[in-house]
Order: structure tokens, then sequence, then C-alpha cells
């Protein structure tokens, strides 16, 4: 039983893997672009859901997480020789290096990242639930002001602007076609580390946290080592996610990673399913196609062709909570198991059984 | 020294405006445990309604108190509606569902309204008078009154009424408030229409001066969240004085402390709030609450 | 016909079973213990009569059927209900506790009204109107909380382990006020109790519950007498 689902998933996952292939010849550069976004989101949902649906705890800034891997990888990349064109005087003991190549860029906009996640994971052991959710929420809409603040590292408001990027080994493909290309690779691979990590020991670990840490520590998990590694790999996935996209779109500023987006990644992980690869995947598409995050500095666009959007991504939200708490993902899953004829499987859901014997908590 | 006093008079009444916002969520918080991240932008619809009343010719006042009603029947609106059905669901849900109301709302105050920002109108005169060699704005003492006389209704509401005091006891203990016979669902919805009705204040308080546009109360809410939680999550008092403080001393860390500066404030009534979960997670007020991490 | 009536009744917590077919009676004017160990259901038993937690079967009150009743109709109709951990406002004053007692009632005129009443079983409370509820000892937390239950005049008491947590001689002096109540005023009492010494001194009857089902039952004397059921169910 459990190899014929094991088998399943890899089928699925080769045919969506042969699909992200074959589309570009399908498309214009335009939505090639669309889809590539879709690549960097999911990356990001992938880390987010790492830490919300499998460990928990919910965080509300993984938007500044992005930023932080965009601005290391722009800086990487534009080296202490790119600032000066910008003018800029970075402090001496700042490794810029010369400039690097994306190879390295984003990995190490990831490795960043990914640590000071890990440290942010520390204080955030003190926090939970609602605490560690506004904790976020204060990172993800600082962050655009201290990019400001520190404009002598960062460029300020009007921020960084990348070199174009090269298609390497002098492939015969558009640029857009090799960052399509890189992207999907990326996440290809993050999402085998994904998969290999939350169906091992730590993801065991991760969700007996969250199902309870009492129980948790009583079977021998260390919490706090296991939060704060959720933490630090969720940042390292945003990280690259950021990095990518500054590569994408060659430029960063205050301005690439408002608080909207921090609301909006954590609104579409929780859509897609929580504890839920394949949820993903829809999480992102929500978020490149449901088009209401624009870079501009308030909280959402001023345009007023863009507000329905708006109000139909949160009636839709509330919508979800309310009928579907285990999102798209739980839904597929529920119709998949219907028409498989209920063969008896080990449901995994994100939400707790509201059990209060006597002796629980006064309601 | 009078430059000082001028700073700690302006930033009470910005600070009693957060502190407005801040009651509001505490209010919520107690009575529901739910941490309302849409309660700025329910403020800021009640105050585009205001606006659109004194468009179609009601005065000040009259659109004041009609837009309290207005804000009143749509808080109580909101619980009944969206939050009783996830009202039993773990708490992830429930903050998910005030998200989605945040953007829901955001946006349909842009749809209806448009997203240019618009003047609105203060029912005080823009003028100054002295006190000591001290100058003070009306404005200032105007939305300081109405704010502080708007929190002292409510406190004696509670403290005075069979509705206050059912209300109470359920953010006390709502198992038992069932078995005495009180309806706690309508008990949550009447907090909800309450809190509804201080942002609504807040709001009205806020846009002569900030302006209004749709996101126009989004920061004024983190300063409320920093706010309630520096007073501590769980006490009404601490969220006032919390507000009150925050305002003053934002202010005057903007104004003498240059690395603060005019960029830095948020961020710095956010490092506030950081701190404070951190070191001291119940506040100055609240009560320390033992949470299953 | 009795004051309260259970057929049958099944109850869950989620996924949990914990009652398997209950059925009881309660006559008025009598004392009825309801005894077990940790975990047989009875305070399941409880609340399915107060509308508390998730049943089927029949909970017929004063010739009403009451199974589909939310617990503020219960309240409203006589049944007072004192949960497990004495269920007391914590941060409201012991004078605003009890006006919470007379909440269904209209609670101003009420207490005024009951309250010589209430400080005739309960001198202390009259001195100590305005200390808040958290700060009693736990015998006064008690007596405060059987004093919330009696405001409104209720047909049916029932009381959720009184004894727990409480000194031999506080308990006595609860369980004599809950006679007196019973004798003076003709209250029904239906009381939960793991010391089934104390409660069998009181009540009249009394059910075993085991595992969420009703395992033995009969007046006091019976059970006190039947060696075998005290030592297997009552524990002493």
């Amino acid at each position: 039983m459990r190899h014929a689902g094991l088998v399943s998933k890899l089928v699925l996952l080769l045919a969506a893997a042969a699909l992200v292939a074959v589309l570009p010849r399908f498309m214009g550069e335009f939505r090639l672009s669309q889809f590539t976004f879709v690549a960097i989101y999911f990356i990001a949902l992938l880390g987010l859901n790492i830490l919300t649906g499998y460990n928990g705890q919910i965080s509300l800034g993984h938007g500044a997480f992005m930023g932080i891997g965009a601005y290391v990888s722009a800086l990487l990349s534009l080296g202490e020789p790119g600032l000066e064109l910008f003018a800029l005087d970075p402090p001496g003991w700042l490794p810029l290096g010369d400039g690097m190549r994306p190879v390295f860029t984003i990995p190490l906009a990831g490795l960043v990242t990914g640590l000071i996640g890990f440290a942010f994971g520390f204080p955030a052991l003190r926090l939970a639930g609602v605490s560690l959710a506004l904790a976020t929420f204060a990172v993800a809409v600082s962050l655009p002001s201290i990019a400001k603040r520190f404009d002598e590292v960062t460029g300020g408001g009007g921020g960084l602007s990348l070199n174009l990027p090269v298609t390497p080994f002098g492939l015969d493909v558009s640029t857009r076609h090799w960052l399509y290309y890189e992207a999907w690779g990326t996440a290809g691979i993050l999402l085998l580390v994904a998969w290999l990590l939350v169906r091992g020991r730590v993801g065991r670990a991760w969700r007996a946290i969250r199902d309870g840490q009492i129980a948790a520590v009583s079977s021998g998990v260390s919490p706090a080592a296991y939060k704060t590694l959720a933490f630090g790999v969720s940042a390292f996935y945003a990280g690259v996610a950021g990095a990518l996209l500054a590569i994408e779109v060659s430029f960063v500023n205050p301005d690439t990673f408002p608080v909207s987006l921090s609301i909006l990644l954590f609104a579409s992980v929780v859509v897609g399913g929580l504890g839920s690869l394949v949820g993903v995947i829809f999480g992102a598409l929500l978020i490149q196609f449901l088009p209401i995050y624009a870079q501009d500095p308030p909280l959402l666009p001023f345009d007023f062709s863009k507000q329905a959007p708006s109000v139909v991504f949160g009636v839709f939200l509330i919508v979800i909570m309310i009928a579907l708490p285990g999102g798209v993902a739980g839904l597929l899953h529920r119709l998949v198991r219907a028409a498989a004829n209920r063969l008896p499987t080990r449901h995994n859901t994100s939400e707790r059984l509201a059990v209060s014997p006597p002796g629980g908590k006064a309601q | 020294m009078a430059e000082f006093l001028q700073q700690v008079v302006s930033g009470l009444a910005v600070g009693a405006i957060y502190a407005s916002l801040a009651l509001a969520l505490v209010l919520i918080y107690r009575a529901t445990d739910v941490l309302n991240f849409a309660q700025g932008e329910m403020a800021t619809f009640t105050t585009y309604v205001a606006w659109t009343l004194m468009n179609h010719g009601l005065s000040y006042w009259p659109a004041f108190a009609l837009t309290l009603a207005i804000a009143f029947a749509g808080g109580v609106g909101v619980e009944r509606v969206l939050i009783r059905p996830v009202e039993r669901r773990p708490e992830v849900v429930i903050v998910i569902v005030t998200i989605g109301l945040l953007i829901a709302l955001n946006g349909l105050t842009g749809w209806i309204w448009g997203a240019d920002v618009k003047a609105f109108d203060s029912p005080f005169p823009n003028d100054t008078f002295e006190v000591g060699g001290v100058t003070i704005s009306t404005q200032d003492v105007g939305t300081f009154g109405v704010c502080l006389a708007t929190v002292l209704l409510l406190w004696a509401f509670f403290r005075f009424t069979t509705l206050g005091l059912a209300m109470r006891a359920v953010a006390n203990n709502q198992n038992a408030s069932r078995l005495v016979g009180v309806r706690v669902g309508w008990m949550l919805a009447l907090g909800w229409g309450l809190a509804a009705v201080l942002g609504a204040v807040a709001g009205m308080m806020a846009a002569p001066t900030v302006f209004l546009d749709p996101s126009m109360m989004l920061v004024i809410l983190i300063y409320a969240f920093a706010a309630a939680v520096l007073g501590g999550i769980d006490s009404p008092v601490g969220a006032v004085v919390g507000g009150l403080a925050l305002g003053v001393i934002i202010n005057l860390l903007g104004a003498y402390v240059d690395f603060v500066g005019s960029e830095l404030r948020l961020p710095t009534a956010l490092a506030v709030l950081l701190l404070v979960l951190l070191i001291r997670p119940s506040g100055l007020f609240g009560h320390v609450v033992v949470r299953r991490v | 016909m009795p004051l309260l009536e259970l057929e049958n009744v099944e109850a869950r917590y989620g996924a949990i079973k914990a009652l398997h077919g209950v059925s009881l009676t309660v006559g008025e004017g009598e004392v009825v213990a309801l005894l077990g160990a940790n975990g047989a259901g009875k305070t399941t038993t409880l609340r399915a009569v107060s509308g508390t937690v998730r049943k089927s079967g029949q909970v017929v009150f004063a010739g009403r059927s009451v199974a589909r009743r939310s617990p503020q109709a219960l309240a409203r109709l006589g049944v007072a209900h004192v949960p497990e951990g004495r269920g007391l406002f914590t941060e409201l004053s012991v004078w605003e506790n009890l006006r919470m007692g007379a909440y269904i009632r209209g609670e101003r005129k009420t207490l005024r009204a009951e309250a010589p009443r209430i400080f005739g079983y309960f001198p202390w409370m009259s001195e100590r109107r305005d200390q808040q509820a958290g700060t009693l000892s736990g015998g006064e937390q008690q007596m405060l909380a059987l004093a919330r239950a009696l405001v409104a005049r209720p047909r049916l008491l029932m009381l959720d382990e009184p004894s727990l947590g409480l000194a031999p001689i506080v308990v006595e002096e609860i369980f004599r006020i809950v006679g007196e109540l019973n004798t003076k005023d003709g209250l029904t009492v239906l009381v939960v109790e793991q010391n089934a010494e104390i409660a069998l001194e009181s009540a009249a009857r009394a059910y075993v519950l085991e595992v969420g089902r009703v395992a033995t039952a009969g007046t006091s004397d019976e059970l006190r007498g039947n060696e075998a059921i005290r030592q297997s169910y009552l524990g002493y």
C-alpha cells in the first residue's frame, strides 16, 4: 500500500517535471517570465510551509527574508567594483568580493538568509502563536524602512540594479528561457530536499512539536533545536527565492518587498494547504495570477482596476478557512481518497482534534 | 523646555489615537483570544463612511454619531458572520480569517471610494493657544479629549451596567457564563461592535492629519499593536497607558535622537514591540499567560 | 414523575466516546450521588444535563425533553450546574459573581431580594463583597460557587466534586449546607463525588459509573452495607 502511494507520487512528479520542461514551447516571453515567478514563489512557499505547516510556527515576515536574500545576491553579484559605480561606499569589513556569478550568489544568499533566520529562531522560541505572528509582522513592516536608512549598503530608496543576466556556457537559448529553467531547476532540487527532510526524522520531529510540544519532549525530541532549524531552513528557501527574484527583475529596492508580500505568502500557503507539499504549487499559482501584489509602498495597490481582485482574494481566503481548512490540497486529498474507494490511508491533518475531556481548560 | 513639553503634548494626542485602537484590539482579545488584524481596515472603512455622510450635507457631529452606530452594527455583523463559524478552530485559522478581512476591506475601500487621497474635516479649529509658554494646538487637545471621553464612557459601561458585567464574565470564563444563562455568542458580538466603535473614533480623529486613503490605518494599527503588547494584551488599562506612552516616546525619540529621525519611527515602535514580547510578554499591566508553546 | 430523567445517553468529545448509554433518574426533593473512579464519566453526565457536551439520547427535566436545548435554556429552566473547578469568575468580585448568578432573572432586583437568604447561609460573604473571587481560599471559592448557583432559586442543583482539594472540615460544612438546603428548602441535588464516603452520608440514593456506564445503583444504605460493592467500586 505504501509503495503504491510512493510510485503514484513519483509518476505525478515526473509528469509535472515534463510539463514544466515542455511549457516554454507554448508561450511567449512574457508568459514565460510569469511562470518563472511561479517557480520563485514556489520556493518561498516551500520554505514557509516547512515552518508553518510542518512545524506550526506562524510567520508573517517571509517577504522580509526574501528581501534579505535579494539584497545579498545583488550585493554579491555587483561586488565592490559594481557598488562603486553606484557611488556607494559600503563598510570595509563586508566581504563583497569582486562580483560573483549566480551559481554562487544564489546559494550564498540563501545561506546568509538561512543563518539570519536561524538566529531569529532563538528569540522566536519564546513566542508562540499570535505573538510570533506579530513579531514577524513587525519585521516585515520594518524592512523597507531599514533598507532605506542604511543606504550606504543598500542603495537606499533607489536600490541596486544588477547586471543583466547572461546565459552561461554559451547555450543557444534566450535569457528568459535560461532564467525559467534556472528557477524551476532550483525549485526541483529544493523540492527534493524538502521532501527528504519532511519525511525523515527531522520532519517527524517537526510535526511532533507542531502537534504538541509537551508530548514531543517526552518522546525525546528537543523542541528548541528543531524549531530554530525550521526557521533557518525556511529562511534559506526564502533567501534563495529572493535571490532568484532579484536576478529575474534585475534590480532590488525597498519597495520590492512590502509587507503585503509577507501577508500574501502566508495567506497563499494556507490556501494551498498547510502541511502539504502539493498544496504549495497552488499557492504559488495563486500569488502570481491573482494580481494584488504590486510594488507600491502602501499595503495594496492604488489602481482602481486592481481593487476587485483584492476583495476576491480576501473573501476567498475567508471562505476557504471556513469551509476548507485543509486548503486546496486538503480538498484534492479528499477527492482522491473518495475516488480511490476509501482505502485506509493515514490521514495527515494540520488541525488539532477538538478534544477536551474533563479536566481540560475552561472554555 | 517648552519644546520638550510641546512634543509631549502632541505625543499624547497621537498616543490617544493609538490608545483607542489598542483598546479595541484588547477588547476583542480578552473576549475571544483573537488578535484582529483587520481592526485598522475596519476603522478606515467607517471613516470613509463618515466622509461620505459629510459629503452629503450632514454636519460633523451628527455624521460622527451616525458613523459610530454604523461601525457598531458592522462590528457585530463581522463577528456573527465571519468569526462565529471559526471560533472553535485553531488560532491559525482565525488569524487568517482576520487577515482575509483585512485584504478584502482594503480592496473594497479602494474600489468604492477610489484610491486617491482625500481631505477629512476636523471638528476642531486649526489654531493654537499658549499655556505657560508652551504652544498647544487645539486639534491635539480636541483629539485627546474625544478619545479619552470614548474610553471613559466605555469604562463606565463595563463597570456599571449589567451587560457590561456579563461581558466581563464572558471574557473571564466562557463556560461558566453559559451555565448562568449568558448568551455568550451575542456578548462576543457586542464586544466586536464596541471595538469597531473605538476604531471608528480613532480613524476619524486621525484622518484630518494623516489624510484619508485606503491604507491610512495600517501604520496606526502597527503602533496600536505595539501599544497593546506594551501595556499587556489582556489589559484595557494597559492599552490606554501603552498607547499614550508610545505616542510620547516615539515623538520624543523622533525629535531628539538623530539616529531615529523620521524614517525609523516605525521600526522603533516595532523594536519596542519585540523587546516587550521577549523580555516581558505580559506587558506592563497584563497577566502572565502560560501559553502552550 | 422524576424531576430529572436520563435515558440511554451517549456523549463524546471529538472522536472519544465518554458515555456509552447512561440512564438514571432523580426525584424531586432527593439528593442523589453519582460515584465512580476518575474518568468514569461522572462529569460528562452532568454536562449532558446542562447541555455543555455533544450527546445523543433522552434527557427529560420537569417533564420537558431538553436534550437539544442550550445551556442558557437549561439555566432558565432552573438547572444550576456548579462545574468541576468551580467555574467562578475569578476576576470579578464576590458580589459580582453573585450578581451573575441572578443574571437569568434580572440581576439587580433578584439579588437585592435574595441577598439576605444567601448571607444567611454564608455570613462571611457580606463583609467581603468586594474581594476578588480569585483571591479567596479553596473552601470559600466552593461556597461562592454554591451561593451563586442558589441565587436564582434553581429547581435542580448539580455539584461536580465539591470536595476536591478541600480540607475535611470544610467539606463537612459544605455538605451540611447542602443537606440543609435539601431538607429545609426541598432543593433537589445531584452530586458527583470521588469521595464516596461523604457523598453517601448526604445522599439517599447513588449510581456508580464505570467506563461510561452505570455499573450499579441503589440506596445509600444498600451500597454502604454491601462489602463487595464498597471495595470494588467505592474504594473504602
